[in-house]
């Protein structure tokens, strides 16, 4: 097929192909990441151009240029935004677009299949389903993270409701594969399917494990590119399309051991159990709680005061809320630090971006290695939905799963306050002994309100 | 390219693609899941190509609706990668400057703003 295609497209592609291949390369290593973000986007664009010297180009002019202006600002628009939300949540939402694109491109080449007998269609439709289920997958998960969408339990309805839909889809995939007439019908029934069985797949995830599904979809927006690639005879998208699945497999296996998860713990734990609402739990009876006036005055009269996030803050988006907080602390004279644990959030690097982003100054945020000697000369610490970073437990517990595991010594401080939403227990489910430790504190309730009421009391302090 | 050469390529393209990023660093992960889901925007390419070839109306549709997203994970998936390497960029230079303050004795200014 595509036996016209000119010499120098063909070339160019191939060039195009090894800058991405080796753009991904690059954005692995930390020194040439920015290297290798240039290197795609020159690949990019060689890709783009070769493409617009293909001999087929050229119908329907107006509407690709009225698309590619609609879409590139719509996406400039929404990227540059100052973030209030996860990034995360923003990487989600353009890996679900591309997913969708390449189902679109399976699509239009499923309804033309009469007309082009070199296509083999069971391709067409592999990469139908693939970029469906990304695009439904990302966007329900990008719903979560902003908080949009429950987390909805797999209740028996909905277990069979997946199953059924995963089913017919796989029947209906084979009866399109084997034909060679297009079913406009059929075809939209499929798709309608392969969305659902997306959506039906994500809803059941837990907020924490998010971003890992996300790179799951991801790869599979890279899979339905490599398949559209077979089918158009497009070998750059097929070469980067496959490159980005392989390694977003890849990237999720570390991404879910970063996180001490398995795979199948992520996908279908939420599968036949229904989730019980943590959050109005009674504290255990060994907790002290504090409210939010005393706790300013605590944070008020501190000299020196350390910040913990955990994912906590990051659920409840509370991070501009925290650097207000930290700021009106500064003006009275306290030293504020923010100390950031290298799996804090359960993603690297997440704790740093949300901080980032609310504008906390770089120079007040500290590693692990660079601030746990530190807490001893601390006066309070302040930390914001975080258990199992600061569980004293993984230094002294041998039975405890997060034994070993190196923590922020904030039991070493002269006190702790914790805002915390349920009990004592974590993410791991291991039991806290630092909330029933006679220097902590508790301060219960979603972290964002409660950093708020601390605001509003420090203000009624003068 | 016919099947089989699609499947070779399927295979080393695959291969390759793993063992490239096998060593990546967790403080990379974000950023690079960003990444690779600015490379699959290529997928442009194949809309543009596939709204060309569309003659009927449903075809348009779905071939405008093809470009558009594809435009939207290119242009996005770049300025959201962009931003996450600035933030690890800035975090390097500050973190550095810090050990070299505590090494150095002496105060070492860097811009990093």
């Amino acid at each position: 097929m595509n036996h016209s295609l000119p010499l120098a497209v063909e070339l160019a592609w191939f060039f195009a192909a090894l800058l991405l291949l080796f753009g991904l390369r690059n954005l692995s290593i930390p020194s040439r990441a920015r290297n290798g973000l240039y290197l795609a986007a020159a690949g990019m664009v060689i890709a783009v151009l070769a493409g617009l010297a293909h001999p087929e180009l050229g119908a329907n002019l107006v509407m690709m240029i009225v698309a590619l202006l609609i879409g590139g600002s719509l996406a400039w628009w929404h990227a540059r935004r100052p973030a209030t939300s996860s990034v995360a949540a923003s990487i989600a939402i353009y890996s679900g677009l591309g997913g969708g694109a390449a189902a679109a491109i399976a699509t239009v080449t499923l309804l033309q299949i009469g007309e082009r007998p070199e296509v083999l269609p069971l391709v067409a439709v592999l990469g139908g389903f693939a970029g469906s289920v990304s695009l439904a997958g990302s966007l329900v998960a990008a719903l979560r993270l902003h908080g949009r969408l429950e987390r909805r339990s797999g209740t028996v309805q909905r277990q069979v409701a997946y199953l059924a839909s995963g089913v017919s889809v796989l029947l209906l995939g084979v009866l399109l594969s084997a034909s060679t007439t297009a079913h406009p019908i059929l075809l939209l029934l499929f798709l309608c399917l392969s969305l659902t069985f997306g959506v039906l797949m994500t809803l059941p995830v837990a907020v924490v494990d998010l971003p890992v599904a996300i790179s799951i979809f991801n790869a599979l927006s890279g899979l339905a590119v490599a398949l559209d690639g077979f089918v158009l005879g497009n070998t750059v998208m097929t070469v980067a399309g496959t490159v980005v699945f392989a390694a977003g497999l890849l990237l999720t296996r570390l991404m879910a051991r970063s996180a001490n998860r398995r795979l199948g713990e992520i996908m279908y734990s939420g599968f036949g159990v229904a989730f019980e609402d943590r959050t109005m739990d009674r504290p255990p009876d060994d907790v002290s709680l504090i409210d939010a006036d005393d706790a300013a005055v605590a944070l008020a009269y501190a000299r020196r005061i350390v910040v913990v996030p955990g994912f906590g803050m990051a659920t409840s988006q509370a991070q501009h809320k925290l650097r207000e907080l930290t700021q009106l602390l500064e003006e009275r004279g306290v030293e504020t630090a923010f100390a950031i644990h290298p799996v804090a959030g359960r993603m690297p690097g997440h704790m740093d971006v949300l901080l980032a982003e609310a504008g906390v100054p770089y120079d007040r945020i500290y590693d692990l290695a660079d601030i746990n000697e530190e807490f001893d000369k601390v006066d309070r610490v302040l930390v914001v939905g975080a258990s199992d970073i600061v569980n004293p437990a993984a230094r002294t517990d041998p039975d405890s799963p997060l034994y070993e595991l190196p923590i922020l010594d904030v039991d070493k401080s002269d006190g702790v306050i914790a805002l915390h939403r349920g009990t004592g227990t974590g993410y791991s489910g291991a039991e806290n002994p630092l909330f029933s430790a006679p220097g902590t504190r508790v301060l219960q309730g979603d972290a964002r309100q409660s950093v708020q009421d601390l605001i509003t009391a420090l203000k009624e302090l003068d | 390219m016919d099947g089989v050469g699609f499947l070779y390529l399927f295979v080393l393209a695959g291969v390759a693609g793993y063992v490239m990023i096998a060593r990546v660093p967790s403080v990379l992960h974000l950023s690079l899941l960003s990444g690779a889901n600015f490379i699959h925007g290529v997928v442009l390419c194949g809309a543009m190509l596939a709204l060309s070839r569309a003659d009927q109306d449903i075809e348009r549709l779905v071939g405008f609706l093809a470009v558009a997203l594809a435009a939207a994970n290119v242009v996005g998936g770049y300025l959201v990668t962009d931003r996450l390497l600035k933030l690890f960029e800035r975090r390097v230079s500050t973190q550095r400057a810090r050990r070299d303050q505590l090494g150095a004795g002496e105060p070492v200014r860097r811009d990093d703003a």
